[in-house]
């Protein structure tokens, strides 16, 4: 079967796609969770132990507390409570801390350092997984046994006021609640004060249990404007301000109630030095966590230090203290000094139901459990416990009896420290097989593109396809049967769970036959290139092709790019590494471009020597094609100069200035967005201009943007199509002037700030409209053949259609970035492109290059907090999960997928050559697949690299989104090319 | 005859390689807390010097331009004066292109603009030294197939090594090791004078071995 080599490499892209997609499910494995049960309360409590006799204590303990308000302070690190800011700024609980009748640890949170996986984690006290990060953006209600489902399953009425995150994830756990929502960023005040004021009604009301706020304030200052702001010593005031208050109304309520209250202060994730979070730097991973109850007494004079415990032990705390069941997937342990105050018998009690529940979890998710060293030691202390307990119930001497409860005591605190750290552990545990099936698919994927390049890159730009050979069919059926051979075996002796065993037998089946099918392929293109090879060989001297400066250039950073994942550094700052590509390749564009204009004739003195050294040889008939072929190669070599001379004077500076004129713009933009981390807190243009006090400077930079982004987009669309795109430039100027980002010159004042529905919804209209036009063209140009000019102007009507979507989404300050894209295109086309005649591969790794670099400066990272997700709210009233998701991926990946537009557009009106399409797609496929490929081994052998979680997990994900765009615009340009061979 | 040439550009190689390697011991002697990377601005303006006084030594000596014929002393000085300014314009084209590969504005000035002469040095100096103020002859040279004697050859050699030292000398920056070496533009001089020397090294070297293969319009 013979294939286009577009169409080839768009199935193959389509392929490692899914390839990608085993590898991640395999390597995000699914939390510890324990599935015997989600209903709650269908097991009784475990009575108390004993030994000989039976203990009539066979229910759960009552509360310890009879209310509880959890003071949830959004990135609260612990030196704003523990450090020098928390005595200057929170007096009231640097009193409370040091003498006042408290507990004080600090809280470790485990990475990602976001706000809902860490609500999920003091809740359940299980540990979130990595791709909770990513459903953070969905947030759907949380079904896992948690304090709050339990409480509210006791009868308890709870109370919340703050972030929404917790009334999409406890729907209908709330007697009252008030949700403020962290959509704005900039606003730090409304936020707290929507919390604030309810609490003085609430506070004498007193008719509820559990009083939760969530404070967002401090998180906001801090994504504004860091952690040494000013702001934050105000906020920290304001907090204490309210502890003290909250405080004082739960110490004059106690005298009524026999039960002492607990106050709870805690942060859900800390804050880093350039005020962001989501890693795992110590600046985010440490939170305060204090108890306070008068409950906890203190002599005078005795001086605690915060002790360094787990964010999940908080869970298990709740509950002892509200007389609830642990929740079942919570692997934290008991914060002790909470019950220290306790007689011997409950603290024992406690301990043991908190150890009995850990037991459990790691009895359902390891399988050989009854090895685990915390197993065994939780034997010990229930055998230990229940000799205590008959003792106790003899009524034996009580210093005897204290001893040995003190003994069995630290025989359950050990246990628990151990069960806790080993359950912690599970969670980084990776599914191997799934992985390694993912990975040989797109490596298989890999190498049959490698293989295929010479016969690619052709210019008939087609391959053979071998299906049904016999030989190889053998050898599919012997592959398929050994590898089914593998799948039973493994999949029926695994003990741990598996993804790819738990798919049905017939997904699994069509995987085996897909890997066998392309082992078959990739065996017969090595033979062909063996084959090839031999026949190559003997014509090598002449076939030797001329490689191009740029060539290597484009060959070497690639490879070094690769290379280049394999730091957590490098990926961190993976910016850095375009940006250098790309300033390279323009001067290595300029160093081409000078040649050619300065020593043109020099070529042409070559060529017509090569010609008559050619011409001259003795054997023309055997020569003649090599000799074409080198002449071909010397045309190449020196493309540039007959056009260049002919060029006007005009044209020709532009052509000289245009690779400095993009390396000035380069400049420009790096300095808009600081991205990454070394350097993420250096001053950027960005943030200044979104800073609310330069708000016209942002309008009239916006407007301007808009302005030329027409210009620049307007000469090549049809009449209709230009009307619309000037109206929808206007509607995106509307909705961000309705939704407070930019001013209109005659309204000054900005008092109502809406969410710009109508605005967005009618540019969505004409975005609509101009790719409905676009691709109304391009059937036309499909049925009418030989119209190529209407081809031209569909497909840039698609451009301009996606650009015009981009201006939306984007935000106001990063309209100069889309501005400079398409000015950098332009210029090149005109200027670098067309003139010196590069080929379709050089063009397609220098768009892809750009397309690169252009990514981050819109402000993007390897890292999930810098993904912009109001993005998925533009014109949308209330979350829509496929669409949000839709706009929020296009608004991330908006100049790539613009850049590879651009490259079909600019490909397809170059008429030069027929298969110039079906050539960048390849290209594209490949220049892409390479680095993935390439990460998904380097991932695999990092795995349990400390940075694992925060630095290379998600740009893991990065890595399988822009597949997945790539192989989207991969369809597209077989699309594309499909209608160009048949016009 | 090409032996000769190639034994004498391997013994103005050796002296160039020394004259850096005087650069860092020698000021030891005279100045307190000399070191290359504390005192590091101090020993990139005694380098270029250094290398500077080397070449142009050298190129009097040596003459490696057989074909210059002589001239009135007027002409020298102008073409001395050119060479001066147009050594000036390098050392400001460099600093531009730094800043333009993110090399910041208005921080470090002084550091990027000393680096930028001391890559001028190495690059410029010996270029102006041998194919003189003519930037027709620089492409020439710079392009493929353009080289046409054994210095040439060795010019473009060095030249381009010390280019890719620099370049290469950029890498270190981002990662989080925290030496002192990784701070700009410590990092890259030091790539721009390894890359000098290696190429001083090299092209020697690889001329000899790739002598038979080696044909020069002019010779
Ligand atoms: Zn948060
Ligand atoms: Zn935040």
């Amino acid at each position: 079967m013979r294939l286009g080599s577009g169409t080839f490499a768009a199935c193959c892209v389509v392929v490692e796609v899914l390839g990608v997609v085993l590898f991640l499910r395999g390597f995000f494995p699914a939390p510890v969770r324990s599935f015997s049960g989600t209903k709650h309360q269908a097991e009784p409590p475990a009575p108390e132990p004993s030994a000989g006799s039976t203990s009539n204590w066979t229910k759960l303990p009552p509360p310890l507390f009879s209310k509880v308000v959890i003071m949830l302070i959004d990135a609260l690190r612990d030196d704003f409570v523990f450090g020098s800011k928390g005595v200057k700024f929170m007096p009231y609980t640097t009193y409370l801390v040091e003498k006042g009748a408290s507990h004080s640890f600090v809280a470790e949170a485990k990475p990602p350092t976001v706000t809902m996986p860490r609500i999920k984690a003091l809740m359940t006290g299980s540990l979130p997984g990595f791709i909770d990060v990513v459903r953070n953006l969905n947030s759907p209600a949380l079904l896992e046994d948690n304090v709050i489902a339990q409480a509210k399953a006791a009868g308890k009425r709870i109370i919340f006021y703050g972030d929404e995150t917790w009334m999409k994830l406890f729907p209908k756990h709330f007697v009252e609640y008030d949700g403020t929502t962290s959509y704005f960023v900039s606003d730090y005040t409304e936020v707290d004060e929507n919390v604030t004021r309810h609490l003085d009604k609430a506070l004498k009301r007193g008719d509820w249990d559990v009083l939760i706020l969530h404070y967002l304030g401090l998180d906001h200052i801090g994504h504004v404007s860091g952690p040494s702001s000013p702001l934050i010593g105000r906020k920290l005031s304001e907090m204490d301000s309210i502890l003290m208050k909250i405080h004082t109304s739960l110490l004059s309520e106690e005298r009524e109630t026999l039960l002492p209250n607990l106050l709870v202060l805690c942060g859900d994730h800390g804050m880093s030095e350039t005020g962001s979070h989501g890693a795992s730097s110590m600046e985010e991973v440490n939170t305060p966590l204090i108890l306070i109850s008068s409950a906890f007494e203190r002599k005078p004079g005795d001086v605690r230090r915060p002790e360094h415990v787990q964010q999940t032990d908080l869970a298990a705390t709740l509950a002892i203290g509200l007389g609830l069941p642990i929740p079942k997937n919570s692997v934290g342990s008991l914060l002790f000094p909470a019950i220290e105050g306790k007689p011997m018998r409950e603290q024992l009690r406690f301990l043991h139901l908190n150890t009995v529940q850990l037991a459990k979890l790691l009895q359902e998710t390891v399988p050989s459990y009854k090895k685990e060293p915390g197993f065994e030691q939780f034997k010990i202390s229930e055998r230990l416990h229940g000799n205590w307990i008959r003792l106790y119930l003899e009524e034996n001497n009580s210093e005897v009896l204290f001893n040995l409860g003190t003994k069995v005591r630290k025989q359950y605190l050990d246990a628990l420290k151990t069960l806790s750290l080993s359950l912690s552990r599970q969670v980084a545990q990776y599914d191997v097989y799934s992985m390694v099936v993912g990975t040989i698919v797109v490596l298989e994927v890999l190498t049959l593109l490698l293989l295929s390049i010479p016969q690619a890159l052709s210019n008939k730009a087609e391959l053979e396809v071998p299906l049904l050979s016999p030989v190889f069919s053998l050898l599919f059926y012997l592959t398929f049967l050994v590898l089914s051979a593998i799948h039973v075996i493994v999949c029926t002796s695994a003990e741990s769970s598996c993804y790819f065993c738990s798919l049905s037998w017939l997904t699994a089946g069509g995987v085996m036959m897909l890997i066998s099918a392309l082992l078959c392929a990739v065996v017969s293109a090595l033979t062909k290139v063996f084959v090839d090879g031999k026949l190559l060989s003997k014509n090598a001297a002449h076939s030797n092709a001329q490689w191009s400066e740029l060539d290597l250039l484009i060959l070497l950073g690639t490879v070094g790019h690769v290379l280049s994942l394999g730091a957590s550094s490098f990926i961190e700052e993976e910016h850095q590494t375009w940006y250098f590509l790309v300033s390279t390749l323009c001067l290595a564009l300029c160093h081409d471009i000078y040649r050619n204009c300065l020593l043109g004739d020099d070529c042409e003195l070559q060529r017509s020597l090569h010609m008559e050294e050619c011409f001259g040889s003795a054997t023309p008939a055997l020569q003649d094609k090599n000799a074409g072929s080198a002449v071909l190669e010397l045309n190449r070599g020196c493309k540039g100069p007959p056009s260049l001379d002919a060029l006007r004077g005009f044209e020709k500076w532009m052509v000289l200035a245009s690779p400095w004129v993009i390396l000035i713009c380069c400049r420009l933009l790096r300095s808009l967005n600081q991205t990454g981390v070394q350097w993420a807190h250096r001053p950027d243009l960005g943030l200044w201009l979104a800073s609310s006090d330069h708000k016209t400077a942002l309008s009239v930079l916006a407007a301007l943007s808009l302005v030329v982004i027409f210009t620049l987009v307007q000469r090549r669309c049809s009449l209709a199509s230009k009307v619309a795109m000037a109206l929808g430039l206007l509607g995106v100027y509307c909705y961000r002037a309705a939704i407070g980002n930019v001013l209109f010159p005659w309204q000054q004042d900005n008092k109502d700030i809406s969410k710009g529905i109508i605005e967005a919804r009618f540019v969505y209209v004409f975005v609509l409209g101009i790719l409905f036009t676009g691709t109304k063209d391009l059937l036309k140009s499909q049925v009418i053949a030989a119209d190529f000019t209407v081809k031209t102007v569909g497909l840039w009507e698609i451009y301009s259609g996606l650009v015009l979507l981009a201006a939306l989404l984007s935000r106001p300050h990063n309209l100069p970035v889309l501005v400079l894209s398409l000015l950098i295109q332009t210029l090149m086309a005109k200027f670098v492109w067309k003139p010196l005649r590069h080929d379709a591969a050089e063009i397609t790794v220098m768009h892809y290059w750009f397309g690169q670099a252009f990514f981050y400066f819109q402000g993007n990272s390897n890292n999930i907090a810098t993904v912009d997700i109001s993005a998925g709210f533009v014109g949308l009233d209330a979350y829509v999960e496929i669409p949000a998701m839709f706009l929020t991926a296009f608004a991330t990946y908006a100049e790539p997928v613009l850049w590879a537009s651009h490259l079909v557009s600019f490909l397809s009106s170059e008429a030069s050559s027929g298969s110039a399409l079906s050539h960048a797609c390849f290209c594209y496929a490949l220049i892409r697949s390479f680095p993935v490929s390439a990460y998904i081994i380097l991932v695999t052998s990092l795995r349990y690299h400390l940075f694992i979680w925060s630095v290379f997990s998600p740009k893991l994900l990065y890595e399988g989104m822009h597949l997945l765009i790539t192989a989207a615009v991969c369809v597209f340009f077989t699309a594309m090319d499909q209608t160009n061979t048949k016009s | 005859m090409k032996d000769t040439d190639i034994k004498r550009l391997l013994y103005t190689h050796l002296l160039c390689i020394f004259s850096i390697i005087l650069s860092i011991f020698i000021p030891s002697l005279f100045l307190e807390n000399f070191s290359i990377l504390e005192t590091h601005l101090t020993w990139l303006c005694i380098c270029s010097v250094c290398v500077t006084a080397v070449n142009l030594v050298l190129y009097l000596v040596v003459k490696p331009n057989a074909s210059s014929r002589r001239s009135s002393l007027s002409y020298k000085v102008t073409r001395f004066l050119k060479c001066c300014i147009y050594f000036l314009m390098s050392c400001f084209s460099f600093h531009i292109i730094f800043v333009l590969y993110g090399a910041p504005l208005i921080e470090l000035v002084l550091e990027t603009f000393l680096f930028a002469v001391t890559l001028s040095t190495f690059t410029t100096v010996p270029c102006l030294c041998l194919l003189g103020p003519n930037i027709k002859a620089w492409l020439r040279v710079f392009s493929r197939n353009g080289v046409t004697s054994v210095w040439e050859n060795s010019l473009q050699i060095t030249t381009i090594s010390s280019f890719v030292g620099t370049w290469l000398g950029a890498f270190p920056i981002p990662l989080d090791w925290e030496r002192p070496w990784q701070v700009w533009p410590i990092s890259c001089t030091l790539g721009a004078t390894f890359g000098y020397v290696a190429g001083l090294v090299i092209s020697p070297l690889w001329i000899y071995w790739n002598r038979k293969q080696l044909t020069y319009k002019n010779n």
